[in-house]
């Protein structure tokens, strides 16, 4: 047999196994129970409009809190591990390698239960509220590492020019450096805001309120009380509605960036 | 034009700009300067050769302080700024530098590029700082380029932007580290040109460079160095044309 007819025929038998595949599936899949528990239009209608107006809203505003001061606690962190003053970069270095170390349902749980307890005191915001400070205090560990080996990247030749024009090391710092540094870790930063959507779902440890639950506890309780898999499948819909805009977004952003580059 | 005449220079002290005395540099156990004593007078144009590694470029970063001198001592307007006490950002603002590598903030447009310093450390306001930067574009060539990034321009656009930017805050003298020897072979003419324009004007200038025909033109003084220490300095035509020590000769046979 001629190679070329060998590799036609090996092609073939590929496509034969695709073809066969996807028959079995089409033809042994009981679609009828795929569809009503799964796909139940009625079980769809019964979780709107609150699916949308308050797990989705607060989803979003979980993740924008969190993110905010995510980025604002990593911002110090980063500046602490670069600082020439040794007891901040051994603060930062540990508590970077601690967050990171944890599981984060381990640190919102913490927050949630573990502080009030040993302290009596009680977080603002209620339980959310601390839920949110134990998701702000694992992403800030991440974001740091994401700022400092931004700031890293930044070529030592800009700080050189802004400190021979006389710029001071704050302002070198804050007009040149960062802003540098953020284009640089984009990219990164925009899949620790999408692992951030994703993570509020963690949120449900802390305990929440009807009016405050997010997009999986929401579905996790229709499904119980529907005995109907389809607000699953409105929940993982509609975080792709949340995250692919975004990242279609942020990929648009960098793009316009690049001139600046 | 063979010959560029020079402007006399306006400030007259018996202070030189630059003087620098008995400076030694190690990095680590590397010592790259040797003792040396240098200096430039006002409004003179000093020429620094020599071939890598030789620690030209490490004498002009001290200047400035980007190096930090291992010993000696480095005055600049009759200031020492190695002294802890020196505001090093204020003595900065009137050395001008101009790098290799350009170093223009890529996230700037031209004209931020221009007016940061000034705003930052200068303190102007912005409309002044706009005005001052529009000028020093203008006299660079390049005033119909104040809204492009950096990385629309050419690498010899780039070098007149970064000249333009360190003039805008009017310093008293200006160090060019090799300013022509990232450039396409025919860029370099623009860049050299605003320079002679500069010296014309009677600018301090201490330029580090590989552009031979640039110092015998335009330098006042050219200063050889070689293995850390001055080996010899004079007027470009004694130098360049009929140099005294053996290790200017092979050096001079390479280049020219």
């Amino acid at each position: 047999m001629k190679p070329s007819t060998r590799r036609r025929l090996f092609q073939g038998v590929l496509y034969a196994i695709f073809v066969i595949v996807i028959l079995v599936v089409v033809f042994l899949a009981d679609w009828d129970a795929i569809r009503t528990n799964f796909f139940n239009l009625e079980v769809a209608a019964a979780t709107f409009p609150e699916i949308v107006v308050i797990a989705a809203k607060n989803t979003v505003i979980y993740t924008v809190i969190a993110f905010i001061g995510g980025l604002i606690l990593g911002l110090i962190l980063a500046l602490m591990k670069l600082s020439p003053v040794l007891p901040y970069r051994w603060l930062a270095t540990g508590y970077i390698e601690l967050f990171r170390g944890l599981p984060a349902l381990l640190v919102i749980f913490g927050f949630a239960y573990a502080i009030p307890i040993a302290f009596q005191w009680r977080p603002p915001g209620g339980s959310v509220g601390a839920g949110l400070i134990g998701l702000i205090v694992v992403s800030a560990a991440y974001i740091a590492e994401t700022i400092r080996a931004g700031i890293e990247a930044v070529p030592k030749g800009q700080v050189e020019a802004a400190r021979s024009l006389g710029i001071n090391p704050t302002w070198t710092m804050v007009s040149v450096v960062l802003p540098q540094a953020f284009r640089i870790i984009t990219p990164p930063l925009t899949n620790e805001l999408v692992i951030l959507i994703k993570d509020t779902s963690l949120l449900f440890i802390a305990g929440l309120a009807l009016g405050e639950r997010e997009l999986t506890t929401f579905a996790r309780d229709s499904l119980t009380s529907l005995a109907n898999a389809t607000p699953l499948v409105v929940a993982s819909l509609l975080y792709l509605v949340i995250t692919l805009p975004l990242t279609q977004l942020v990929a648009k952003l960098e793009r316009h960036n690049k001139r600046g580059r | 034009m063979t010959s560029v005449s020079k402007g006399s220079s306006a400030v007259s002290t018996t202070e030189p700009a630059i003087e620098v005395r008995a400076l030694c540099k190690s990095f680590g156990s590397n010592d790259v300067l040797k003792g040396i004593d240098f200096h430039v007078d006002q409004g003179e144009v000093v020429c620094v050769i020599g071939p890598s590694g030789s620690g030209k470029s490490t004498l002009l970063r001290c200047v400035n302080r980007l190096e930090e001198p291992t010993t000696g001592s480095v005055m600049v307007e009759g200031v020492d700024i190695t002294d802890p006490e020196t505001d090093l950002d204020k003595m900065r603002t009137r050395i001008g530098m101009v790098f290799q590598q350009f170093n223009l903030f890529p996230h700037l447009t031209v004209l931020g590029n221009l007016t940061l310093a000034q705003q930052r450390a200068k303190k102007r306001g912005k409309a002044e700082a706009i005005e001052v930067a529009r000028r020093n574009l203008a006299k660079v060539g390049l005033a119909e380029k104040e809204n492009a990034f950096p990385s629309q321009l050419s690498g010899g656009q780039q070098q007149r932007v970064a000249i333009a930017r360190a003039l805008s805050m009017d310093p008293d003298m200006m160090l060019f580290d090799e300013p022509t020897s990232a450039l396409d072979p025919e860029l370099v003419g623009d860049v050299l040109e605003v320079m002679k324009q500069l010296a014309r004007e009677g600018m301090t200038m201490m330029v580090v460079t590989h552009e031979m025909g640039f110092a015998r033109e335009v330098g006042d003084r050219v200063v050889f160095m070689d293995g850390g220490v001055v080996v010899e300095q004079g007027k470009p035509e004694d130098v360049l044309g009929n140099p005294q020590h053996e290790r200017t000769r092979s050096f001079l046979s390479k280049v020219l």
